[in-house]
């Protein structure tokens, strides 16, 4: 796995904002970070700790103050030229003006792809979150979930190397949560995208990944990388596994120090 | 969408017919003068006599109302698309545009009837234009401007040129700021163009037939073209409706399910 070229590679990555003003934030901090090929890396931590941030330097929405970035061995503004990954935020993000399947042809469209590929893309893909038949609906005519698979859909429509995800379920139910987790696994395992997913939930991040980077706040930065051991495919036996309690607890733990290491440094200053 | 049935129109058509009864009594058992408040069977009356002059008098000064809604709509949506292009041109004439707005233009009518002529429909349709340009470049640049965010950073991870991100993204999200403008202009338009015609013009519009009768009290004539008026304001508030149905239709129903 080592000899293979990183999807991603992180190098010293600051985020500094306001920088030299009053209220100067270090957002993030020392960001070293390796991501192979095949990876489901979820980022877990507090609120303000940069995680969404981290998201956002490597999908190059916002240029980190210094540091390297690079996805697929380029330099992360050129891997966005070159359309390498797709975004799933927190709220779909659906163009109301436009139906289900039209809304998973916007990014075939930018690309300049023709009309029939377009819509034949478009099928197979509502096909894979399992919303074949609402090609012809529009957005509010569905729920909150199926517009996260919608989202989802319209994500890996062109078929990207890299998915970068923003709390895609964090608005929804924990059952629903539940059923779009084993999906994105098995769109995981078919697609064999590599994915970043960003979360506050220790259980979802542990059932989805195959790497977790553990974040603290106020700087933010890594404080600890776990590997989570549990075979794929994974099912509800997995959740109610020992092994996976264990790994949660670890992730909380990890979580406690980190906000831990915090506390004591604020007491220096005082 | 569905269409609701008559008992839910019932109680509008009965307070409108119970309108009319107490009116129509109110001036009888109080004879009250006909210069003052003429009965509605009268107006009705004077309606039906004067109805071939009356209706070319409104479909003029509709005429004015729709050119000059054009003009002004056309010169407030370009320079929208200005404002959005060059944010400079922006902070330079966004304050103004709404200070402008709040500038009762009908003001300008003798000035207009000076620049283009008192006879001259022109006067009349450069004061509606006016009056719609400001309502409807502020309108526009909002929904240019008022785009989700996410929208955009998603545009931007598709590497998409700021043409596609305008016609993608920025217009559809316009397009019912525009048609909420144009509902708040057609009021408008109307009231500049019959207004602007109390200060003078040709004879066969709807203004100078108002005050001329007035004038001459023939009250329930002047009322007479008065309730023309206002159908006239219903129907083109209703037809720019229908054209927003059409054109977008998934924006009151879409409105309709956050609602639900």
């Amino acid at each position: 796995m080592a000899s293979q070229q990183p999807v991603v590679s992180l190098k010293g990555v600051n985020q500094i904002f306001g920088n030299g003003s009053q209220n100067q934030t270090i957002a993030l901090k020392d960001i070293e970070l390796d991501i192979q090929p095949g990876e489901f890396i979820s980022l877990i931590g507090p609120s303000g700790c940069g995680k969404s941030t981290l998201l956002r330097v490597v999908g190059d929405l916002i240029q980190p103050t210094n540091g390297d970035v690079r996805v697929n061995g380029k330099p992360a503004p050129q891997a966005r030229l070159d359309r390498d990954y797709g975004m799933v935020f927190q709220s779909p993000v659906l163009f109301e003006w436009r139906t289900v399947q039209h809304n998973v042809e916007l990014p075939l469209e930018v690309l300049k792809i023709n009309k029939a590929e377009r819509e034949r893309r478009a099928r197979e893909m509502l096909e894979l979150v399992e919303l074949s038949q609402f090609l012809k609906h529009h957005p509010w005519q569905l729920s909150g979930g199926m517009q996260q698979r919608v989202a989802i859909a319209r994500a890996l429509a062109f078929k990207p190397p890299l998915l970068l995800m923003d709390e895609p379920f964090g608005a929804l139910d924990e059952i629903t949560r539940e059923r779009l987790n084993d999906e994105l696994l098995k769109i995981w395992a078919r697609t064999k995208t590599t994915i970043i997913f960003v979360t506050h939930s220790i259980s979802e991040a542990v059932f989805l990944s195959s790497r977790i980077v553990v974040m603290s706040a106020r700087p933010g930065r890594i404080t600890k990388l776990i590997n989570i051991d549990l075979p794929y495919p994974r099912d509800i036996a997995t959740r109610e596994s020992r092994r996976f309690f264990e790994l949660a607890t670890e992730v909380r733990e990890a979580l406690r120090a980190g906000e831990a290491s915090r506390a004591g440094e604020s007491e220096k200053l005082h | 969408m569905k269409t609701k049935g008559f008992q839910y129109y019932l109680p509008t058509i009965v307070v409108f017919f119970a309108v009319l009864a107490i009116w129509e009594g109110g001036v009888r058992v109080f004879n009250i003068q006909r210069f003052l408040l003429p009965a509605p069977s009268v107006i009705f009356t004077a309606f039906i006599d004067i109805f071939p002059r009356l209706i070319s008098s409104a479909l003029y000064t509709f005429r004015g109302a729709v050119l000059g809604m054009l003009i002004g709509s056309i010169a407030g949506i370009l320079l929208a698309f200005t404002t959005v292009r060059f944010a400079l041109i922006r902070e330079g004439l966004l304050p103004f545009a709404i200070a402008a707005n709040s500038v009762p233009i009908i003001a300008f009518a003798p000035i207009m009837n000076n620049w283009f002529g008192l006879t001259n429909q022109l006067s009349k349709i450069m004061i509606v234009a006016v009056i719609v340009v400001f309502p409807m470049m502020i309108n526009v640049a909002r929904g240019l401007v008022l785009v989700e965010p996410a929208k955009l950073e998603l545009m931007r991870s598709y590497a998409a040129t700021p043409l596609e991100v305008l016609l993608k993204v920025r217009i559809p999200n316009a397009l019912p700021f525009f048609f909420n403008a144009l509902k708040i202009c057609s009021t408008l338009s109307l009231i500049g163009a019959i207004v602007s015609e109390y200060f003078g013009g040709p004879r066969g519009t709807l203004g100078v037939f108002i005050t001329q009768e007035a004038a001459l009290f023939k009250f329930a004539n002047a009322w007479a073209a008065i309730i023309i008026s206002a159908i006239l304001g219903m129907l083109f508030y209703v037809l720019i409706l229908l054209l927003e149905r059409v054109s977008i239709p998934w924006h009151a129903s879409a409105q309709n399910a956050n609602e639900a």
